[in-house]
């Protein structure tokens, strides 16, 4: 096998186009081959580049290159000065206005993650060194401060704020818990960096147990996620035989252990006062606070619940200083936010970006717009405890303070992407549906406000919505807001409220036209067979329930309206797209 | 089950967690894991064991949708109803199979064969609409091509 010195990755960004890539690869390969570098320099076309609409990309590798739109004629240039002498051609240069950034996904996909000779090769553990060895507690939790870090798991509560609460409590005992729970369905981002860098998490919560003098540790994983699990369980037994857990840790006076708790299915019990219920064997009812876990937490000591991102950006906060994380980022939000992209996204999938990046760095530039071509319609953040941000708001700068006053929140990182076809008031029922679900049942503005406001949005989406649901909706959402115990109550509504305040017009069409403009509620649609184009084989009739689709296959069909259950059955079946629904 | 045995795995068990805080949980998922269910001889003896009343034991594992009451089918079907999958269709993946294997959400269908489940997201949104059987992840499912995924797994017996 040859080995090369450079790998150069290909792609013609512009899908419209022909794909242009043969000629300038050929080009590519002989002009290398004229520079008698052909054995050196590995050329390969790949299916996806990362960068969209930019016409032919390279990448170069290792330097890390990305040079758009370029033209055959271009080719001697990069080879003369880029390749051979190392130097990138500043006018070729891609200025990736997609920056991403990577802190908390420093490690993912670089080292192997169960190993742990792999973590500190990559200066693993050797933050909790110079925090054990060279610094105190009050030192550590003043850098903390001057990173500005604020908690990755929905709140965006400081960090350091939170340490120093539960420092300044005495107590013979005190808990760190990692919150591996991530509750928001359509989210993946703690699991990942659980399965590919736990132990940047250990060395995070060790740093944390140190600042507030805590003795134990607990993950509280979803049992979903076995594989993170076994993951952590793993890395946890590798760092107690390494000195990096147990008794005088790296030689310190520092004793500190940590174990492995799993969830049940409960999304409430990513609350913090639930999950303490949970770890102590209960029920994950919610209780209230205050007092705060930081004050009365597990077993009903001090203790700090941090997500797992959170603690994640720990070590590199301390190898690199509290002063240099804050670099990145807007004034009231620090550092780097990993969002798992999804939904109607071309390139689906995590990224990490630096906070106060705009919404539309993120879906256009990075991930390539919508998948299916068509307009964006809206950004849904912060998953059920959430909102919807119109396609209006997509050059706000992404950081805690503006989605919230867009009336979304910054959440746990779930980001999905909705395009014209899919429908606001489907997407609130989901959302609200699945906190109903959730809803542990202990307090009534949540069970029963949450149980009635999903009654409204079904009657509407069934074409019963009458004028004055909209007002009903914002009347229970307040009292939600205001009365329920736990956050889940407390912001159920959000994605209703959110949905109302931008796309009135929308729940409009549905109450008073009875109509879906996106043709997602079914029970709204009227199906109609489009008579030039049916072809008269009758699967339409052979599968309606409802009888409702007379004819014969000389005669021709028609759909019977007042029979017509509107099951969508016919729409699907029809193989000549002859049915029309509307 | 008989007696003896249930007895000994719940006193491993009981032994391998004792003197921990907290522990019902974790034992409840080992009990789960082991049966892929929580039997009620079991919790019965776990009662009696542990020392904590029945009504607590079922309290813990009413609350999470995790533990099962009834023993699964042989092959379980998990349709993700995740926010991205359901974007994509998972409600008509769900119907397709509900319809051809007569079966409701949480139940086991009548040869036992198969046991249907609607969970939330099950970590691979980028495949989204996802269905897992066993231990095999469906990525981009089309509803027309449920019937064959699924007689795939139904031979298997
Ligand atoms: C209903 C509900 C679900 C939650 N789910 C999670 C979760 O899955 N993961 C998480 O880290 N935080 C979750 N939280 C937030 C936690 O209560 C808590 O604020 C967080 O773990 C604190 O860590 P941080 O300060 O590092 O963000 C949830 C909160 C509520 C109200
Ligand atoms: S707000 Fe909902 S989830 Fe929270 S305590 Fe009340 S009922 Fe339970
Ligand atoms: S939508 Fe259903 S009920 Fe209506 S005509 Fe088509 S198949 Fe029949
Ligand atoms: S929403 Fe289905 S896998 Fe995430």
């Amino acid at each position: 096998m040859a080995v090369y010195s450079k790998t150069i990755l290909l792609k013609d960004t512009n899908l419209a186009q022909e794909d242009r890539t043969r000629d300038f690869y050929t080009n590519f390969l002989q002009k290398l081959e004229e520079s008698s570098l052909s054995e050196l320099v590995q050329v390969v076309r790949v299916s996806d580049i990362g960068v969209y609409n930019k016409g032919v990309v390279i990448k170069i590798m290792p330097d890390n290159i990305m040079y758009a739109n370029l033209k055959d004629s271009d080719i001697p240039r990069i080879i003369n000065t880029t390749i051979k002498e190392g130097k990138p051609l500043d006018d070729l240069e891609l200025k990736r206005t997609g920056r991403q950034l990577r802190i908390v996904l420093r490690n993912c996909g670089m080292i192997d993650p169960e190993n742990i000779r792999d973590y500190i090769g990559v200066d693993g553990y050797l933050a909790l060194k110079k925090v054990l060895l060279e610094s105190t507690p009050e030192k550590v939790i003043e850098e903390m401060k001057k990173s500005g870090l604020r908690g990755r798991g929905g709140a965006g509560f400081p960090t350091w704020m939170k340490w120093k609460f539960a420092r300044a409590i005495a107590a013979d005992e005190k808990y760190v818990i990692c919150n591996g729970d991530e509750g928001d369905p359509g989210a993946y981002m703690d699991r990942s960096v659980l399965e590919g860098d736990p132990h940047s998490v250990i060395e995070g919560m060790i740093i944390a147990a140190f600042a507030i003098g805590a003795t134990k540790g607990y993950f509280y994983i979803r049992a979903e996620y076995p594989l993170a699990v076994e993951r952590i369980q793993k890395a946890i037994e590798d760092a107690r035989t390494c000195g990096l857990l147990g008794q005088n840790i790296l030689g310190s006076q520092f004793n500190f252990d940590v174990e492995v708790r799993l969830g049940a299915g409960a999304f409430v019990c990513g609350e913090e006062t639930a999950l303490i219920a949970s770890i102590e064997g209960k029920r994950g009812t919610p209780r209230p606070r205050p007092p705060y876990p930081s004050v009365k937490g597990l077993w009903g000591k001090p203790t700090v619940i941090n997500n797992v991102e959170t603690l994640a950006n720990i070590p590199y906060i301390f190898l690199k200083g509290g002063d240099h994380f804050a670099k990145a980022g807007t004034a009231t939000s620090k550092g780097t936010k990993v969002f798992a992209v999804t939904g109607k996204v071309r390139n689906s999938g995590l990224v990490e970006v630096p906070m106060g990046i705009t919404l539309r760095e993120i879906v256009y530039d990075i991930c390539g717009g919508t998948s299916s071509g068509k307009q964006l319609k809206a950004v849904q953040t912060g998953g059920p405890s959430g909102g919807v941000i119109p396609a209006e708001y997509l050059d706000t700068p992404v950081d805690y303070d503006n989605l919230q006053k867009l009336g979304s929140i910054m959440g746990s990182g779930g980001m999905i992407i909705m395009d014209e076809d899919d429908c606001l008031v489907d997407i609130a029922k989901f959302y609200l549906g699945f906190c109903v679900e959730e809803s542990c049942g202990k307090c009534s503005p949540c069970r029963i406000g949450g149980t009635q406001m999903l009654r409204v949005l079904e009657r509407i989406t069934e074409g019963k919505g009458r004028i004055e649901d909209l007002d009903m909706l914002r009347r229970i959402a307040f009292a939600m807001q205001k009365a329920s115990l736990c956050a889940l109550g407390q912001t159920a509504a959000n994605p209703v409220l959110s949905t109302v305040r931008y796309f009135e017009a929308e729940y409009k069409e549905h109450i008073v036209n009875k109509k879906c403009p996106s043709h997602k509620c079914s029970k709204l649609a009227s199906y109609m067979i489009i008579q030039d184009k049916c072809k008269k084989c009758g699967l339409c009739q052979k599968h309606c329930p409802a009888g409702a689709i007379p004819g014969s296959r000389e005669e021709g069909y028609t759909i019977k309206q007042d029979r017509c259950v509107k099951c969508g059955q016919c729409f699907e079946v029809c193989k000549f797209k002859a049915i029309s629904k509307e | 089950m008989e007696e003896k045995a249930v007895s000994i795995e719940i006193k491993n068990l009981v032994e391998k967690w004792k003197g921990k805080e907290g522990n019902l949980i974790m034992i409840l998922h080992e009990i789960q894991n082991h049966h892929g269910y929580v039997p009620r001889d079991i919790s019965l003896k776990l009662s009696e064991m542990l020392d904590v009343p029945l009504a607590r034991i079922y309290e813990v594992i009413t609350f999470y949708n995790y533990f099962k009451l009834s023993p699964p089918g042989k092959h379980r079907i998990s349709v993700c109803m995740g926010t991205a999958c359901y974007l994509k269709g998972a409600p008509s993946l769900i119907e397709e199979i509900k319809d051809l294997l007569d079966v409701e959400e949480g139940k086991t269908t009548k040869d036992g064969l198969f046991h249907l489940d609607v969970v939330r997201c099950l970590g691979c949104c980028g495949l989204s609409p996802v269905l897992m059987i066993d231990d095999k992840v469906y990525g981009k499912v089309k509803k027309a091509e449920i019937a064959d995924i699924l007689a795939k797994h139904g031979k298997e017996g």
